[in-house]
C-alpha cells in the first residue's frame, strides 16, 4: 500500500491524525488494507496505461519490457539469461530481475527483463509482452507483471485459457503452440522457443542468439540444433508479433559487463582488499558468497562456512584483528544476529564489512523479494553509542564501487560498515560498462615493531590511531569490548569512557568523505530524498517530469551514516518541497533523516513495502501533482 | 630442545615471566585461574615461542580475562565467542599460534554450538577451558556443568538438569587432541598444554580450575583428582568408553588423534584482483 504522507507534523505522527492521504494515490493508512490496496493498484494501472500511451504517440520506445514465465523446470531463468546476454551482444543495455514463487525449487517462475539502448537500472512501470511458456499458477504474479492494452501476451492456446487476471488488462493474445512446435523438433525444449520469440521482439539478429545457445550449451550435436532450430520457430512469431524495440545498436556490447549486484558487490569487496569472508548461507545473500568462494581462493583470499551468523561476524571480527580485511555478507534475520559483535567492532576499533541483502521483513518475511526494511537497524541497530558506516549503493554497478568503498572507509577508520543492497541488486543481472577501477588511499593504520611507548587506543586529532598486528613484536597489546584506557586497559573510569566515545566518533566525523556520500543531480526547489533501489525509478520519473516541463532534483543518499548535517544541508540548499522515497512500509528513511537533519520547507514521504518495486510512474505523478499545488 | 633453539632461549632469556604483564588480574585470592595463568606461560616457555608470534583469544567470564594478563597479543570479545574468533584469526593468519581460553559458562552455555563445530572444524589451535561449574562473574548461577541440585538465587533448588560432559562431546564432534588438567598442578597442566599447542589440529584441554568464592566445596579437588590409570589413546572408541566411565577427575591427556587440521590456503594467490574481471567482461 503506497503512502505519501504530509510530515510537517513529524514523520512519527498518529497513524490517522498524522498521516495524509493525496488524491490519485493511495486511501489514508487507517483505511481497510484491502480496498486501500485495490485502489493503489487501479490508480497504478491507469497511469500505467497513460504512460504508455504517450510513449506509443510519440512513436519511440525508449525501452522494452518482456517476461518469460512458466513453471519451474520449463527453463525460464535459463531462457531470460541467455536473451539478456545475446541483446547485450547486440549492443543493448538491459537487466533481468528473477521472481519465483515461494517454493523453494519447482515453483513457478519468472525472468522480468527491461533492455534499452542506454543503461538501464530499473524496472517500467508496465510490460511490452509475457511471454508464458505455460500457465501455471501464473496468476501468482499479477502483482508484479502490470499489463495494460497496449501490452501483448504470447501463450500457448492449446493449454487452456490465459489467466483473468492478465486477460482483464486487455491485453493483446497472441497464441503461440509451446509444447506443439517443441515435440515436432526432437530434442528441443519450450524455453529456447521463448528465447527466440523474445529475441525476435528485440530484433537480436539469429547469429547472435545462435552463439549463445553454443556458448550455455554444453552438449552440442543434435540438442545444439534441436535449440537453435526451436529459437528460429519462435523467432518468426516474435517478430510478427506487432510489439518491439527499434533496430539501432550502438556497438557489440565490447567494454560492457554482465553482472548481478550480488557478484558486483563481491569483487568491489575483493578489489577493496578483502580476503576473508566467513558466512552462513541467507537469501538472497547466498549468490554473494558463492561467487566469492572460488574468487577469493584465486586471489589468495578464503571463504569460510560458519555455523552460524554469530559464528560468522566473529570469524570475520578475528581474522580482521589478524590484520587481514574481511567480510561477511548476509539479510535482515542474519543482521539481527550480527548487531552484538558489530558493537565489539565499534569498541575494540576492528573493522569488518557486512554486507546486508536487505528482504521483506520482519522476521522470516518474504524472503525473496525485495525491500528497503533494515535502513532502521543499520543506522540505530547496535547498542551503545556505536558510531557505524552505513552504505547503500543505488544501482547494480554501484554495488561494486559502494563496497569497495565501504571495504576501504572501514579500514582506514577502523570500524564496521554496513553495506545495505538488497534482493534486486543482489539477485538481478544487468548489463553495465565496464566500471574504473577505484583505487581508494591509503588503508589501516599499522603501528610499526617496536614503536616507543604504543597506545593503541591513542586519542589522537583525527581519531585514528595505528594497529598493531599480531605478529609484529614490541607492540602486543589486548584488543577489548570493555571500555579501556588508551593503552587497552579495561576501565571503568568516567573518563575513559568520555575520551574513548569521543575518539570513536570523531574518526568518523573527521574523515574525507568526498563526493561520493550522495549522487545530486539538478537544483530546482523540488527535492527527492532517496537511496539505494529506489533511486533508479526516482531518476526516471525526474527525467520524466522534465519532459512534462516539471524541474525536480534527485538526491539520493550513500553515505547514510555517520550523519553530517552542514554536507547534508547543503545538498538540501534552496529546496522548498522535500519528498522522501523508499520502499519500506513504516517510512524508515525519512524518520532516519529527521532524527539526525532538520530538513528545510515541507516535507512528505512518499513509502511503500516490497515485494512491488517503486515504479517511476508512482514517483512521476507524487512530484508532478506537488508542484502544481 | 634442538642446540639452536637452545641457544635462542638462553639468549632471549625466554621464560614463563616473559609471557606475563605487569597488569594485576581481578581474580578473587585462591581463584585456581592464578595457576591456570601460571601453567600457560610455563607452556609457552616450553615451546619456546616468543609473545608476539601468539594470540590468546577470550570471550567473557573471570577467566577470559586472561589475555591481557599476558603479554601476547590478545583479544577479548564477546560472551560466548571467542572459538569463532579464534578460528578466523587462525584461519587468515595460519603463522600465529592460538590459544583461546575461557569458562564453562562461555564455552559450553552461550558458546555450545561454537565449541561443536570448532571441534569438527579442527582448525590447528587449542582451546582451554577453566570449569568451576558456576558463573562467577554474576556472582553465582549454575553453569551446564553444574551439579543438578546446586542451589542458587536463579535457580532455587537446582536447576534439575544433568550435567553437560565436554570431554565426551569434544570426542564425539571432532576434536583430536583431549585432555584434563587441574589447576592445582601447574606444571602438569603447563605439560598438557605444550602437547595440546604442539598436537596439530583442535585441542581441548578442560581445566578443572576452583572457584573459592561461590563454590568454596571445590577446594577439596585437590584431594580427589588423580592421574589417569591408562596412557592416551588415539582408538575413538576406547576413549568413548573410558570418558563416559570415569568420574570426572582423571588428570592427563585421554585422547590424540591424528586428524589433519583444515588449513584452507591463505595468500596463495594464482591470478590479482584484477584479473578476475574477465569473468564478467562481454
Amino acid at each position: 500500500m503506497a503512502a505519501v504522507r504530509s510530515s510537517s507534523a513529524g514523520p512519527g505522527g498518529s497513524k490517522g491524525g498524522g498521516a495524509t492521504a493525496k488524491r490519485g494515490v493511495t486511501a489514508a493508512p487507517s483505511a481497510p488494507r484491502k480496498a486501500g490496496a485495490k485502489a493503489a493498484k487501479a490508480a497504478t494501472s491507469a497511469t500505467s496505461a497513460k504512460s504508455a500511451g504517450a510513449t506509443a504517440a510519440t512513436g519511440k520506445k525508449k525501452s522494452f519490457s518482456l517476461v518469460i514465465a512458466g513453471s519451474g523446470g520449463a527453463g525460464v531463468m535459463t531462457a531470460g539469461t541467455m536473451l539478456l546476454e545475446a541483446a547485450a551482444r547486440s549492443g543493448l543495455y538491459g537487466l533481468m530481475v528473477r521472481s519465483s514463487g515461494p517454493q523453494i525449487r519447482g515453483g513457478e517462475a519468472a525472468a522480468l527483463i527491461r533492455v534499452a539502448q542506454h543503461p538501464i537500472e530499473n524496472m517500467d512501470d508496465r510490460f511490452d509482452c509475457l511471454i508464458a511458456v505455460d500457465w501455471m499458477n501464473l496468476q501468482r504474479f499479477a502483482d508484479e507483471i502490470p499489463l495494460d492494452a497496449n501490452s501483448v501476451v504470447v501463450g500457448d492456446p492449446n493449454e487452456g485459457e490465459w489467466p483473468e487476471a492478465f486477460a482483464l488488462s486487455g491485453a493483446r493474445f497472441v497464441p503461440m503452440p509451446f509444447k506443439a512446435t517443441a515435440k515436432s523438433i526432437p530434442g528441443a525444449w519450450p524455453n529456447m522457443i521463448a528465447l527466440g520469440l523474445a529475441a525476435g521482439l528485440l530484433g537480436v539478429p539469429s547469429k547472435i542468439v545462435d552463439e549463445v545457445i553454443a556458448g550455455s550449451l554444453k552438449k552440442g550435436g543434435d540438442t545444439l540444433e534441436a535449440s537453435r532450430k526451436a529459437a528460429a520457430a519462435g523467432r518468426e512469431v516474435g517478430a510478427g508479433a506487432g510489439v518491439g524495440l527499434d533496430g539501432t545498436r550502438k556497438g557489440d556490447g565490447t567494454g560492457r559487463w554482465l553482472i548481478t549486484g550480488n557478484e558486483a558487490a563481491g569483487y568491489g569487496a575483493i578489489r577493496g582488499g578483502v580476503r576473508f569472508v566467513a558466512a552462513y548461507p541467507i537469501t538472497p545473500a547466498t549468490e554473494l558468497l558463492e561467487w566469492m568462494a572460488p574468487a577469493l581462493s584465486e586471489v589468495g583470499g578464503v571463504l569460510l562456512q560458519a555455523e552460524d551468523e554469530l559464528a560468522s561476524i566473529n570469524m570475520a571480527i578475528g581474522a580482521s584483528y589478524g590484520g587481514v580485511a574481511s567480510l561477511t555478507a548476509t539479510s535482515g534475520p542474519g543482521l539481527a544476529l550480527m548487531t552484538e559483535a558489530l558493537s565489539l567492532s565499534v569498541t575494540s576499533e576492528i573493522p569488518v564489512v557486512v554486507v546486508d541483502v536487505m528482504r521483506g521483513g520482519p522476521s522470516t518475511g518474504i524472503p525473496a523479494k525485495s525491500e528497503q526494511s533494515d535502513i532502521s537497524i543499520a543506522t540505530s541497530g547496535l547498542h551503545g553509542d556505536a558510531p557505524r558506516l552505513v552504505i547503500a549503493p543505488n544501482s547494480v554497478a554501484d554495488c561494486l564501487a559502494a563496497t569497495q568503498w565501504a571495504v576501504h572507509l572501514a579500514e582506514s577508520l577502523q570500524t564496521p560498515a554496513i553495506v545495505l543492497s538488497d534482493q534486486f541488486f543482489g539477485q538481478t543481472r544487468a548489463v553495465i560498462d565496464r566500471p574504473e577501477d577505484l583505487a581508494f588511499k591509503p588503508g589501516r593504520a599499522i603501528a610499526t615493531a617496536h614503536a616507543e611507548g604504543y597506545r593503541r587506543y591513542a586519542d589522537t586529532p583525527s581519531g585514528v590511531s595505528p594497529m598493531a598486528i599480531p605478529g609484529t613484536p614490541g607492540v602486543a597489546y589486548t584488543a577489548d569490548g570493555l571500555e579501556h584506557t588508551e593503552r587497552g586497559i579495561p576501565s571503568s573510569q568516567a573518563a575513559d569512557h568520555a575520551r574513548q566515545l569521543a575518539k570513536r566518533e570523531r574518526k568518523l566525523a573527521l574523515a574525507d568523505y568526498g563526493d561520493r556520500w550522495a549522487d545530486i543531480e539538478g537544483d530546482a526547489d523540488l527535492v527527492v530524498v532517496t537511496l539505494g533501489s529506489a533511486t533508479g525509478p526516482v531518476r526516471e520519473a525526474i527525467a520524466r517530469a522534465s519532459e512534462q516541463g516539471v524541474a525536480a532534483r534527485l538526491v539520493s543518499v550513500r553515505l547514510l551514516a555517520p550523519a553530517r548535517p552542514e554536507v547534508f544541508a547543503g545538498a538540501l540548499a534552496g529546496a522548498r518541497k522535500v519528498l522522501v522515497v523508499e520502499q519500506n512500509h513504516s517510512a524508515q528513511f525519512h524518520r532516519y533523516l529527521r532524527s539526525v537533519y532538520d530538513l528545510p520547507g515541507e516535507v512528505r514521504s512518499y513509502c511503500h513495502p516490497g515485494p512491488l518495486p517503486i515504479r517511476p510512474a508512482e514517483v512521476l505523478r507524487v512530484i508532478t501533482e506537488w508542484s502544481q499545488e | 630442545m634442538s642446540a639452536q633453539a637452545a641457544a635462542t632461549a638462553v639468549a632471549t632469556k625466554i621464560s614463563p615471566v616473559t609471557f606475563k604483564s605487569d597488569y594485576k588480574p581481578i581474580w578473587c585470592p585462591g581463584c585456581g585461574d592464578y595457576s591456570v595463568l601460571s601453567s600457560v606461560t610455563k607452556a609457552f616457555a616450553i615451546l619456546e615461542l616468543e609473545p608476539h608470534q601468539i594470540a590468546v583469544v577470550s570471550g567473557i567470564g573471570c577467566s577470559s580475562r586472561i589475555p591481557a594478563y599476558t603479554s601476547c597479543y590478545g583479544y577479548h570479545g564477546i560472551h560466548g565467542r571467542a572459538l569463532a574468533a579464534g578460528t578466523g584469526l587462525k584461519v587468515a593468519r595460519p603463522d600465529l599460534t592460538v590459544l583461546v581460553a575461557g569458562g564453562d559458562g562461555d564455552g559450553y552455555s552461550i558458546g555450545g554450538n561454537h565449541f561443536m563445530h570448532a571441534c569438527r572444524r579442527n582448525v590447528d589451535m587449542t582451546y582451554v577451558v577453566m570449569d568451576n561449574h558456576v558463573y562467577g562473574m554474576t556472582k553465582g548461577q549454575p553453569s551446564p556443568t553444574t551439579e543438578p541440585d546446586w542451589n542458587s538465587k536463579l535457580s532455587p533448588g537446582g536447576t534439575g538438569l544433568r550435567v553437560f560432559h565436554p570431554l565426551v562431546v569434544a570426542l564425539a564432534a571432532g576434536a583430536n587432541f583431549i585432555g584434563r588438567a587441574f589447576s592445582g598442578d601447574p606444571n602438569g597442566t603447563a605439560e598438557i598444554l605444550a602437547q595440546a599447542i604442539r598436537t596439530p589440529g583442535f585441542s581441548f584441554v578442560e581445566i578443572l580450575s576452583p572457584c573459592v568464592t561461590f563454590r568454596p566445596e571445590q577446594r577439596e579437588w585437590k584431594n580427589v583428582v588423580r592421574p589417569s590409570p591408562v596412557e592416551a589413546t588415539d582408538d575413538p572408541v576406547r576413549a568413548t568408553r573410558r570418558l563416559l566411565t570415569d568420574d570426572g577427575f582423571n588428570i592427563g591427556v585421554l585422547f590424540k588423534g591424528d586428524r589433519a587440521p583444515y588449513a584452507p590456503p591463505m595468500g596463495k594467490a594464482r591470478k590479482t584482483a584484477a584479473e578476475l574481471e574477465e569473468g564478467f567482461a562481454l
